[in-house]
């Protein structure tokens, strides 16, 4: 089955990145596929690679880019919501004439669009969030 | 946006986008809001659900001044012109709520298939029956 995945709620404050991050890996290892992972709302912020958790507590930016490197996903950042937030790659912080990007491995910035693709693409979108 | 929108190979699936939480005091109502209207690009079968403090949504006469945030509620009344002419409200939310079909906006449309006529495209439904509208969906996005 091929599933789409949407995280609304960000890192540490809530559970939905953890939740998310676990259901993707579980579908994944049962050979299921992930035709996209979509950050959105506050879940933006767990693609930023700034992220210094204390060294005892898992690391939820890292978990997701080493799951994106071991299976190859598109993890997708919402451009509108990422800019409210401040998380940018290269080009948009250059675009936006800002002096950094912090944009994780593994991560991208879209649009709304590619929600909307992953809905009309998958089988199943699994929204993690309230 | 920076990517055009990509289609769906012409599958049209029923996309209902359920709105629970009030306007104001949290960002979901406008990030849903604006959801939908990228997502109109997608020529997909569209409906809105408003329940629970999601009917505050679309109460008339909304004023932001004093809280310094945007008031976004006209978009709502735009919903029309982006295809977007299904939208639920729960009774029973609006009736715990102290509020009535009157307290909230006019929101038209106009049908193209009969003579473009001005048609409301609020519709109120009881619990049970929007039991009946989501699990007739494909793709429902929770806001």
């Amino acid at each position: 089955m091929k599933f789409g995945i949407v995280v609304n709620e960000g890192p540490y404050t809530h559970q939905a990145a953890d939740t998310a991050y676990k259901f993707t890996k579980a579908v994944l290892e049962k050979g299921h596929d992930v035709h996209r992972v979509f950050f959105y709302h506050d879940g933006v912020n767990v693609g930023t690679r700034m992220s210094v958790p204390p060294q005892d507590d898992r690391h939820i930016q890292r978990n997701w880019s080493e799951l994106a490197e071991k299976y190859d996903l598109d993890m997708v950042i919402c451009i509108a919501a990422a800019q409210r937030r401040g998380i940018m790659d290269e080009n948009e912080a250059k675009r936006q004439g800002l002096d950094g990007d912090n944009i994780a491995p593994g991560f991208r910035i879209s649009g709304l669009g590619q929600l909307i693709e992953a809905g009309v693409q998958s089988d199943r979108l699994v929204t993690f969030g309230d | 946006m920076n990517d055009m929108p990509e289609d769906g190979g012409g599958v049209v699936k029923k996309f209902l986008y359920v709105n629970r939480k009030a306007p104001y005091g949290t960002i979901y109502a406008q990030e849903s809001l604006e959801v939908v209207l990228i997502g109109a690009a997608f020529e997909q079968d569209v409906s809105l659900a408003f329940l629970d403090d999601g009917v505050f949504q679309l109460v008339k006469g909304q004023n932001t001044d004093d809280i310094g945030v945007k008031n976004f509620s006209p978009t709502y009344r735009a919903l029309g012109d982006f295809e977007v002419t299904k939208l639920f409200v729960e009774k029973e939310s609006l009736a715990e709520r102290g509020l009535t079909e009157d307290d909230l906006m006019e929101i038209m449309y106009e049908d193209e298939d009969d003579d473009w006529e001005e048609k409301p495209s609020i519709t109120f439904v009881n619990k049970s029956e929007l039991a009946a509208i989501m699990a007739d969906q494909d793709v429902i996005l929770s806001f």
